[in-house]
């Protein structure tokens, strides 16, 4: 899906399309490559250092193993950061995300523990559209804020990510709303043909996604206002709207989010649920190679950047690491990642021992 | 400039066999420069011959590829703009390049304050810059912001930091494209001050009344390589043409004169397109009437900020008038957006081609595809083999170089990308066409073909607002000529060729805007 906005995002020279080489190099410029070689290295550590690690085994005819957890594991930073990047892509951030996460939660189950039968299946999925329905009003609101007032979105969706939480506890009146009811578990601990339902929710959210903004106009829409808004504007974009839509979305992912993350335990814990996920729906969007200042966006690569998430996560308790260390390990992927990847770097690097080059005169397109 | 004792005509900078290529583009090509103390140096050539790119590796904004920079006989390398200025070179740009929010002072100074210990003492670092403003007679508050004064203002403020810097040498480029008449003169006379000082002056302009009035010699650029550098006395205008476009001056009089018989000088009075009613916007412009007739080509003439950007803002929903209405062909309309005006057929192409025209990190097709994507709405994607026959058939009509749909705009030159958006336009197919300033900073040869294709355009019956601040441009293309003067419309005259740019200027100096 991506391999067509890259295509267009690095012009190559007329003519060198096609050949090996030329492929070769627009891989190499592909800014994904970095994440996605970082990913492979360190699923290969962990499998040599847990050697059951790799393996993937079908029992009761659904998928179970590390690998398939990791898949599960990246399903809520993956909704998460296909929100943040839309927002991204027009120039704004959404910090409230993860207050979303744990606003959204906390509707859902109270519904289901005031419900009369918490398990009847009309029951769940009203308590579902309930909470996504939550998701749209608060990105309605930071919507609102953003382009109707005109405060910078950082400021704008931060009021939510700190009011978000005490909104939280206001829902759940301070408690820690558990519930039982098997059908609404299931949205985080169920499979779907074999494989885990986050999976298959957050692939199907992924390709809706992909093709609402790339079959319709709305992908260049995004980027055309996160680049230029005012030429934007007088070439008739409606960029209040349509930024005012990518809020909305994002609200309503960060809902849907924390429904799939907080599924399995069903317990609205308003304190913790989403904890700083709004960061590492940043770092995502990043490792996936979509620039903080608007513009030019790429939603396959924050498939990459959720799985490296998940694996480092899962990589820090492999090599028995204290868990209080994964931030650090975080960060230092994150920087190793952009370092690679800079222009700058790869110009450097590129300039003292001209290499045989095929395509002849290429730069990186900073 | 206190080293050794230096000699007018000394060469300062000595750039030889420049090569620059970028994605899909080989900017430049084996290109040598010469400037020297105490003169003045223009560097001639059409859009995309590599004025800018050229100046660009001398300020150490673009890495060279092959080739060599020798300032004062040492040989550098510059891999980014500091270096550039630390060897004492010192840019203004085109679009000014200074912190509009920050103060006079600050800008002037900004690096070079004074200090006492750690501390920035700021009673001082005004006077200083007082100082150096006062040498190039500029009398404003240093305490003021930047963005509260003209262009003019702020490109001098620009020239100013460059004597702070202690500049051997000062780049101009483009630096008059915004600036009228007094206000030319005006930075002439601080250009001359500086180049008797012995400062080494490279002049970039496409005004060649201004480039034969102030240079010495000029560097002419075709295609990207070198075509020769000659004496400004000894190069008549005809063969500096010739140069500069690689055909001969005979081929190019042509041209003009395909231009100027293909004009219909008819105008239907028929029902207006656009009929305004006493519109107007506070801080924008006085209420004003204007008809526009199709197949008719109405030129807006007056100084820079005389209100002509703001009138036809109102007419094209870019601003919202505060009173008056607008008329559709006798019903009225209101434009309250630049889609709104678009879905009527209604297009504006805007005077800032940086800051309100082009999509820099978008493509080639993106741009063009833009204004016709947003008229049908996000839903509806324009199918892809529509857009490429749209793309293909632009970029051949417009001979838009490189002729790469996939390049960034950004790439392009100025006047390609001025190409691109009139291409974003057309591909609307508009019925009221309004160009602001489509020729600014443009060379003569997309010029030419900018003035055909709009005379082209108004002949098949597309209603045109052409403004422009050369006024002989609007003359040869207008059938009438609104005048505009301190944000009236202070006259409308039909031009039936017979028409001077002295009756033009007479009007706007003369006739009185209410009782004055």
């Amino acid at each position: 899906m991506t391999s067509t906005t890259t295509q267009s995002g690095t012009p190559r020279p007329p003519g060198a399309s096609g050949r090996p080489a030329a492929l070769l190099q627009r891989v190499s410029q592909h800014g994904v490559l970095w994440p996605v070689l970082a990913l492979v290295v360190l699923l290969l550590a962990c499998g040599l250092k847990s050697p059951g690690f790799l393996e993937v085994v079908v029992r009761d005819g659904n998928l179970y193993g590390q690998l398939i957890d990791l898949l599960r594991n990246s399903a809520t930073p993956l909704l998460l950061a296909l929100g943040m990047c839309l927002v991204i892509a027009t120039g704004g951030i959404d910090l409230s995300v993860g207050a979303v996460m744990a606003i959204s939660l906390a509707v859902s189950l109270t519904y289901l523990d005031g419900a009369a039968d918490p398990t009847s299946p009309a029951t769940v999925v009203t308590a579902v559209l309930l909470g996504l329905a939550l998701g749209v009003v608060i990105g309605a609101f930071n919507g609102f804020v953003v382009t109707a007032l005109g405060i910078q979105p950082f400021i704008a969706t931060m009021i939510l990510m700190v009011a978000g939480r005490g909104i939280a506890m206001l829902i759940t009146q301070g408690q820690i709303t558990t519930v039982t009811s098997a059908p609404f578990k299931s949205l985080g601990s169920g499979f779907v043909l074999g494989v885990p339902m986050p999976v298959v929710i957050a692939a199907v959210v992924f390709v809706v996604l992909v093709l609402l903004v790339r079959r319709t106009a709305l992908g260049m829409f995004l980027e055309s206002i996160g680049v230029n808004g005012e030429a934007s504007r007088l070439a008739g974009v409606k960029a209040r709207s349509t930024t005012w839509t990518v809020y909305v979305l994002a609200g309503v992912l960060a809902a849907l989010a924390g429904i799939v993350y907080g599924a399995p335990t069903m317990a609205a814990d308003a304190n913790n649920i989403g904890l700083l996920k709004e960061l590492d729906a940043i770092m995502v969007v990043v490792l996936g190679g979509t620039r903080l200042d608007g513009g030019r966006f790429h939603l396959g690569g924050l498939v990459v950047g959720a799985l490296l998430l998940s694996t480092l996560e899962r990589a820090v308790i492999i090599f028995e690491l204290p868990s209080q260390t994964t931030p650090l390990f975080k960060a230092v992927v994150l920087i190793a990642v952009c370092v690679a990847a800079s222009p700058y770097l790869r110009s450097r690097l590129r300039t003292p021992r001209p290499r045989a080059r095929v395509a002849k005169p290429v730069e990186v397109a900073a | 400039m206190s080293d050794t004792p230096p000699r007018a005509g000394d060469a300062v900078v000595r750039m030889t066999g420049i090569t620059i290529t970028f994605p899909g583009v080989k900017a430049l090509d084996g290109v040598d420069l010469v400037l020297r103390r105490g003169e003045v140096h223009a560097l001639m050539g059409e859009n995309g011959a590599g004025k800018s790119t050229l100046i660009k590796a001398l300020t150490g904004v673009n890495r060279v590829d092959h080739g060599g920079i020798a300032v004062e006989g040492r040989e550098l390398r510059f891999t980014d703009p500091s270096q550039a200025q630390a060897a004492g070179i010192s840019t203004v740009y085109q679009e000014v390049n200074l912190c509009t929010n920050l103060t006079v002072a600050e800008n002037v100074m900004l690096g070079h304050e004074v200090r006492r210990g750690p501390f920035i003492d700021w009673r001082a670092t005004r006077r200083e810059a007082r100082r150096y403003l006062q040498r190039l007679n500029l009398d404003i508050d240093p305490r003021s912001q930047l963005s509260a004064h003209s262009i003019a203002v702020q490109q001098l403020c620009a020239i100013a930091r460059a004597l702070v810097v202690d500049t051997k040498v000062l780049v101009l480029d483009e630096p008059t494209s915004s600036l009228d008449k007094a206000e030319v003169a005006e930075l002439f006379r601080v250009v001359r001050q500086l180049r008797d000082s012995g400062v080494a002056i490279l002049f970039v302009s496409h005004f060649l009344d201004q480039v034969y009035e102030l240079s010495d010699r000029m560097t002419v650029l075709r295609n990207g390589r070198f075509v020769g550098e000659f004496k400004t006395a000894q190069l008549p205008r005809r063969e500096l043409i010739s140069h500069m476009i690689g055909r001969s001056g005979e081929a190019l009089a042509g041209i003009g004169e395909h231009a100027r018989t293909s004009i219909t000088r008819h105008s239907p009075r028929e029902t207006p397109l656009l009929t305004g009613i006493g519109i107007g916007r506070r801080g924008g412009v006085e209420p004003f009437d204007i008809s526009l007739y199709p197949g008719e080509i109405v030129g807006f003439a007056g100084l820079l900020g005389s209100g002509r950007t703001e009138a036809v803002r109102l007419l094209t929903g870019a601003d919202r008038p505060d009173e008056g209405a607008l008329e559709i062909q006798g019903s009225p309309v209101r434009l309250a957006t630049p889609l709104a005006a678009l879905r009527r057929h209604i297009a504006l192409s805007t005077e800032d081609r940086k800051k309100e025209g082009i999509i820099g990190d978008l493509t080639v097709r993106e741009n063009m595809a833009l204004a016709l994507q947003a008229s049908r709405g996000t839903w509806r994607r324009i199918p892809k083999r529509e857009l490429d026959e749209i793309v293909q058939k632009y970029l051949v009509a417009l001979n838009i170089n490189p002729p790469n749909p996939n390049a960034l705009i950004r790439n392009l030159s100025g006047g390609n990308q001025q190409k691109v958006l009139l291409a974003r336009w057309l591909a609307t197919s508009p019925r009221l066409l309004v160009l602001d300033e489509p020729t600014r900073g443009i060379d003569i040869g997309a010029k030419t073909e900018i003035q055909r294709l709009v005379a082209e355009l108004a002949a098949d019956g597309m209603s045109v607002v052409f403004i422009s601040s050369e006024l002989e441009e609007v003359l040869r293309l207008s059938q009438r000529i609104v005048i505009m003067r301190d944000r009236h419309k202070i006259d409308e005259i039909a031009n039936d060729g017979s028409l001077s740019t002295d009756d033009v200027l007479e009007t706007i100096a003369n006739t009185g805007v209410k009782a004055s």
